[in-house]
């Protein structure tokens, strides 16, 4: 037991490093090979994004904003390509745009994954626009509130937002009913709460989805300045298997594409990640309390 | 002379910024300030892009410790700029077919596209990937239950951790409905709602205060020490 | 068997180049003052006279008769919508929502002008309605303007702000009720408004009175610490450790790494970042130590320089300065922390100080600096960060704290009371924290009682 205790107290990290990507990658290769997830009972944050966006009407639209880059993709990813699904599914004119600069790229990766791929009948410029990044952050996002044009005044692709069919009557900010905003720091969630949202009147309703280190500081926000929070991956799959469930094909036989299920698909390598550090902090106190004892012990 | 000068500039832009936010008369100034320190971004990185090739050149010349990855750097960066203003590979765009250049630099096919999808995006998707391994050395050395304090945040971090996964359903799914309120899952949202917003908002407060009167000390000129501590 | 009429129409502008537009379909027998909302809406054109054309269709649906011009002109003010009968374009009988009551608009008080509000009362059923079409078109001394789009609201809703309209015009506003099957007779305001500029934005008076109130306890007590006001602050550990970091790197003859965080000069935490380098500086250039400063904003770059090179200045090392320890690394926060990670494994600096705004890049530089056994200091007002700091460094000022920092390390008694002001400051807004929770408490338990009167009182004054 006292050599257990002593390799304990001198373990080197680079052990806890190998633990851990044994217990990540195992899930994932069970996963990939069974296929199956594990089940999700989606909390009231999540219900509260996937009613948000169910309840307007076809046609109504909507601001989307990607403000998170590449880095983040693994976490957020998921959850774009579900919002996305879920609107294109609803009808909504969907707007996007994105204050980091590496934004539009995983705009037109997700317009090509959801869009294009599931959703040909609907038009670029007609029923979806990616009208790009613009660099500023909350001087954007305030020039927003009082001229859309002016803080976006082209597309990505170079058209004036006047000229494009999906911004009809679209001149300010809270001509949006809703806002889905996906970020993985700043600006994010919080700016846009802060200048937009507040400055609003209660105009513009807000949904976010964000990475698990922000969550804590978004739920100060939730339920009043955000209707609805999607924390993390386990968020994105809480929210996954709502729209999922709600827009499964009717033949029962046809399996949900894997693009749809990714969140989900990333809750086991959660699991096994999350029981590997219980179980480091379990050890780590045994080894501290075992220490404690012997130096009492010496002491006395 | 070379303090007061900037002393008055931030002061100045300062008070603008501030007064555009309730005065409507300044409000075009204070878009002014922004686009300037826009403007004067852009030209500071120019300063950077060649202080980046200084120090690097420099490693390189000198045959310093790690000049190697110095080399890269630099040639990384003379690539990515070239393609990037160069649009190198970019296809035209459909507004205007027979110009070469009108595509986005980063469109399907281009290299700078290419250089994103194939070399950033695993790069910092690795670096983002690191986090778990951090996290989890971490977790494994402060999460010691020492003092109160100490066991009710270890008591805390196994709901979360737990409660964040289907290892909760599993472990406590069998309590019944009027007790649900117990489970793992549900105990980690309330945590979360309840503990964590409370703290939250409290540090927030704090730190609002803090900023109003850092940024007052600046304006009002009583703490200069961000032009260096020259007193 | 039907036999309507097609009706075509045209503002008179250039009688010999007509734009002939669809107008509506009726039978036969109806009066050709009988169109759709289309037509409707031009003839609001007061200004502009119109032409009807009407073509009489077969039950085949081929044109039997030449289009004619009808002889009379009619202006559209004069014309009697009410006897409007609403038909499809197949001739079909719809039916369509009533209009709004009464529409009326006033200029919004206390803004920065450009803004109207226009409200109306919906009719006591708004039947097949799905939402309101408001409109707006500038009065000028020779009539009106066409009709633009200002907003669609859905139906349950009866105010708009309508923006960006120029605070030197005056404007008619008109609202239009639209089902799935037509739109309803169009009502107008009947007095043109102008949106006027406002000296003061009064929606912000509460944010600006709590401005004012926090300035004045830091001004207040800033004069009273220059009066000779004795001012305390309690000890701040990670601060006063910052002096022993230095002192440790010079005995193990390594360097000190400072990271300002990965946010620009516009970030306030990178301003508190750079003045605790001054100070941080200011004792390596004493201690003689050499520190390292890598920057992912070229700007912070310049400003760190700037700040380094007064406090060696001031320490009296000058010649010890050197600019290329300050260095731009990269604007991509994981390409930033690659470098940084990088260079505290093979440098091994004996210090490392995080003090600005971090993201998820905090754990991977603290964790690194740990593994180095580096004395590791950090201060962030990231909330989300602290944790991760707390966690992985042997100090961490947290939120405020790091704020104070440099007002701490500076001792300057102006300094210090500008602590003490931001003191009481959050003891009135503890206070308002309490009377909310007392006030919301008591509405709860008695929600017509004098509590929530109060209650609603004090968010009204507090502008929430």
């Amino acid at each position: 037991m006292s050599k257990f205790i002593t390799i304990l107290e001198g373990l080197d990290r680079r052990w806890i490093f190998l633990a851990m990507a044994i217990s990540v990658a195992g899930p994932i290769l069970i996963i990939g090979i069974t296929g199956k997830t594990l089940p999700e009972t989606p909390t009231p944050a999540a219900r509260a994004v996937y009613s948000e966006i169910e309840k307007l009407p076809v046609g109504t639209p909507v601001l989307i904003a990607f403000d998170f880059d590449p880095a983040s993709g693994g976490e957020l990813t998921p959850m774009a390509t579900s919002l996305v699904h879920q609107c294109a599914a609803r009808g909504l004119r969907m707007v996007f745009i994105a204050l980091w600069p590496l934004g539009p790229q995983l705009i037109d990766e997700t317009i090509r994954r959801v869009i294009l791929a599931d959703y040909p009948n609907l038009k670029e410029g007609i029923d979806y626009v990616n009208v790009g990044f613009q660099s500023g952050n909350e001087a954007v996002m305030k020039v927003m509130l009082t001229d859309f044009a002016k803080a976006f005044p082209i597309t990505k692709n170079g058209t004036a937002v006047g000229d494009v069919v999906a911004l009809k009557g679209i001149q300010r900010a809270s001509d949006f009913p809703l806002l889905v905003e996906v970020c993985a720091g700043y600006p994010g969630a919080k700016e846009w709460i802060q200048y937009v949202i507040s400055s609003s009147g209660g105009k513009i309703k807000m949904v976010t989805g964000c990475t698990g280190v922000q969550t804590p500081q978004l739920y100060p926000y939730y339920p009043v300045q955000l209707n609805g929070m999607l924390g993390a991956i386990k968020g994105a799959a809480e929210y996954e298997s709502l729209v999922n469930s709600s827009l499964a094909p009717k033949d029962s036989s046809a399996a949900i594409p894997a693009k749809y299920l990714e969140a989900q698909r990333r809750m086991g390598p959660q699991l096994g990640a999350h029981l590997l550090m219980v179980g480091l902090i379990i050890l780590g106190n045994i080894a501290f309390f075992a220490q404690r004892k012997s130096k009492v012990r010496a002491t006395s | 002379m070379k303090r007061l000068v900037p002393m008055w500039i931030a002061i100045v832009a300062g008070f603008v910024m501030l007064l555009s936010a309730f005065f409507p008369i300044t409000e075009s100034l204070g878009e002014t300030m922004g686009d300037v320190f826009n403007v004067v971004a852009a030209i500071a990185f120019i300063l950077g892009a060649g202080s980046l090739a200084k120090v690097n050149l420099a490693k390189i010349s000198q045959r310093d410790q790690g000049w190697g990855y110095a080399a890269i750097t630099l040639i990384c960066f003379a690539i990515t700029l070239a393609v990037g203003l160069g649009k190198f590979g970019v296809p035209p765009s459909a507004q205007f077919p027979a110009l070469g250049w009108s595509g986005e630099k980063d469109a399907e096919g281009s290299i700078f596209g290419w250089i994103y999808e194939y070399a950033l995006v695993p790069i910092t998707s690795t670096m983002f990937a690191l986090l778990a391994f951090y996290v989890a050395s971490a977790a494994f050395r402060a999460f010691r239950a020492k003092n109160l304090e100490a066991i009710l945040l270890l008591s805390t971090a196994f709901i979360v951790l737990l409660g964040r996964t289907f290892a909760g359903v599993v472990l406590t799914g069998w309590l019944p409905d009027w007790a649900s309120g117990l489970r793992l899952e549900n105990l980690s949202v309330y945590i979360m709602q309840v503990f964590n917003t409370a703290g939250n908002r409290a540090i927030i407060i704090g730190i609002a205060l803090g900023v109003t009167a850092t940024s007052l000390r600046i304006l009002l000129g009583v703490d200069r020490s961000w032009m260096g501590s020259g007193d | 068997m039907r036999h309507p009429y097609v009706i075509h129409d045209t503002l008179c502008l250039d009688p010999s180049d007509p734009d002939w537009r669809f107008a509506g379909i009726v039978e036969k027998g109806y009066r050709a003052l009988v169109a759709r909302n289309a037509i409707a809406n031009r003839w609001r054109m007061i200004s502009s006279a119109l032409i009807l054309c009407v073509i009489a269709l077969d039950s085949s649906g081929a044109i039997d008769s030449a289009p004619a011009n009808t002889p009379s002109i009619i202006t559209g003010n004069k014309v009697n919508l009410s006897s409007k009968i609403p038909f499809n374009e197949l001739g079909q009988e719809v039916t369509v929502p009533p209009a709004a009551i009464s529409v009326q608009a006033r200029d919004v008080p206390w803004d920065a002008g450009g803004v109207i509000e226009v409200s109306w009362k919906p009719a006591p059923d708004t039947g097949t309605a799905t939402k309101w079409v408001i409109e707006r078109s500038e009065a000028l001394q020779t009539g009106l303007t066409p009709w633009a789009f200002v907003a669609e609201v859905p139906i349950d809703e009866t105010v708009v702000l309508a923006p960006k309209l120029s605070a030197s015009a005056s404007y008619f506003f008109s609202v239009t009720a639209v089902g799935p099957e037509g739109s309803s007779a169009v009502a107008t305001t009947k007095n043109a408004v102008t949106p006027e500029w406002n000296f003061f934005i009064g929606a912000k008076l509460p944010l600006f009175c709590a401005i004012l109130v926090v300035s004045a306890c830091v001004i207040y007590y800033i004069l009273a610490a220059r009066r000779g006001r004795p001012m305390k602050v309690r000890r701040i550990a990670a601060l006063e450790a910052i002096t022993d970091a230095v002192g440790r790197a010079t005995e193990m003859g390594r360097s000190i790494l400072f990271v300002p965080g990965i946010q620009d000069m516009d970030n306030i935490q990178t301003v508190a970042g750079i003045t605790v380098l001054g100070h941080v500086s200011k004792t390596a250039a004493e201690y003689d130590a050499a520190i390292e400063v890598p920057t992912s904003r070229s700007l912070v770059m310049e400003a760190a320089r700037e700040a380094v090179q007064a406090s060696y200045l001031a320490a009296g090392r000058a010649d010890a300065y050197n600019a290329d320890g300050i260095r731009y690394i990269t604007d991509e926060q994981f390409g930033f922390v690659a470098y940084v990670s990088g260079r505290m494994v093979r440098e091994k600096p004996a210090a490392c100080f995080y003090m600005g705004c971090f993201f998820a890049e905090s754990l991977i530089l603290a964790e690194t600096g740990n593994s180095i056994g580096a004395i590791q200091i950090a201060g962030t007002a990231e909330s989300s960060q602290l944790p991760f700091f707390v966690a992985a460094c042997d100090y961490t000022l947290i939120g405020e704290e790091f704020m104070a920092a440099s007002a701490y390390l500076s001792g300057e008694p102006d300094q210090m009371g500008s602590l003490k002001g931001q003191d009481v400051a959050k003891a009135i807004a503890a206070t308002l924290i309490i009377v909310g929770v007392v006030l919301a408490t008591g509405a709860a338990l008695a929600p017509q009682g004098t509590m929530a009167s109060a209650l609603e009182w004090l968010k009204g004054v507090l502008g929430s």
